[in-house]
């Protein structure tokens, strides 16, 4: 956007600061979760440190939710793994579909930017090499960091404070992230096969959701969509991407 | 160190093989069919759909309002402005509707 006026800065700092704006609607969508997270964690069972320690070592907030709450269940650990797994099973999907974009990347940074690639983060990255411009390891940290910083303290205060949050329904925070979430896909709208897509994940995702259940619909959704993608008799050429 | 220190060490492994497993499978091809290339163009729609879709099951008044007015600011606006005004129109209609 304002490329002119960051000409002066480094290649790699005007990259970090392209990134680094990119991060602002992710660190406001997900901080009430990272707060949630704390609290609900310490509600659990969990001391601040591991609460921090999860949201540091896993980093993927839906998955640490799970984790939490088969563990205040008192679920089987080895159980609770798996669920962890499961949740986050779409991300191979991410790697597969990114790993393109960042393969002339030293394997140090790669390595790096494989530990924080969530959905928010995907996405970034993806719709950067669309605009048919390299993604490099600055701009990735910048649009990664931010949010990965923002989301273990935000895990800290939640687990200090977490019993002082008021009414989180009233402020609407359960539903920020599938606002968030709708953005992204519609972000995608100009690829082709895109409405198509979307129709078969949300059915089969609903269907998934409403028959065998949470966390599977997301990986039962995500397999039907890119399937179908596959299947579809366009898809046997080899086309021009736009 | 504790059960829960444990299961972290354990989830957080599995999930970095999940954001790094992709790749290394896909990267031991020479070259990737078009059909798999169809296939992993679809992902971000896919998979972001899962992510919303199910959520609309539950929805009532105030999401179904919010979701709608952010889809339409989306295809104008930037994605933080479709947030804001999703985000916004939550929280004023669930002071009615709760």
């Amino acid at each position: 956007m304002s490329s002119q006026a960051t000409a002066e800065r480094s290649p790699a700092a005007s990259g970090f600061w392209e990134g680094f704006r990119l991060s602002v609607p992710v660190v406001v969508a997900a901080g009430p979760f990272a707060v949630l997270f704390g609290a609900l964690a310490v509600g659990n069972g969990f001391t601040v440190f591991e609460a921090v320690f999860m949201s540091a070592a896993v980093f993927g907030g839906a998955s640490q939710m799970v984790g939490i709450e088969l563990f205040g269940q008192h679920v089987a650990p080895w159980l609770i793994v798996l669920s962890i797994f499961a949740v986050n099973f779409r991300h191979v999907l991410y790697s597969a579909a990114i790993g393109r974009h960042l393969a002339h990347w030293p394997p140090l940074q790669q390595a790096v930017a494989y530990f924080i690639l969530t959905d928010p983060q995907y996405a970034i990255a993806e719709s950067k090499a669309e605009s048919g411009r390299k993604v490099g390891f600055a701009f990735y940290m910048g649009a990664g960091l931010p949010v990965y910083v923002s989301w273990n303290i935000l895990t800290a205060l939640g687990a200090f404070f977490g019993r002082m949050i008021p009414d989180t329904h009233a402020l609407g925070i359960d539903f920020l992230l599938p606002i968030y979430f709708l953005g992204l896909v519609m972000g995608f709208r100009k690829r082709p096969l895109w409405l198509p897509v979307v129709i078969a994940s949300a059915a089969a995702s609903i269907l998934a959701y409403k028959t065998i259940g949470s966390p599977w619909h997301v990986t039962v959704g995500a397999f039907a969509g890119v399937v179908f993608a596959a299947l579809m008799p366009s898809s046997g050429k080899r086309e021009a991407q736009s | 160190m504790s059960t829960i220190f444990w299961i972290i060490v354990a989830g957080a492994v599995a999930t970095y093989l999940t954001r790094i497993g992709g790749h290394l499978v896909i990267s031991r091809f020479d070259t990737i069919h078009p059909r798999i290339e169809a296939g992993l163009n679809a992902v971000p729609a896919a998979v972001l759909t899962t992510l919303v879709a199910p959520a609309m099951l539950d929805a009532g008044p105030a999401e179904w309002a919010a979701i709608v007015v952010a889809a339409l600011v989306s295809l104008r606006g930037g994605l933080m402005s479709m947030f804001l005004a999703g985000a916004v129109v939550l929280i004023v209609a669930r002071q009615f509707v709760g």
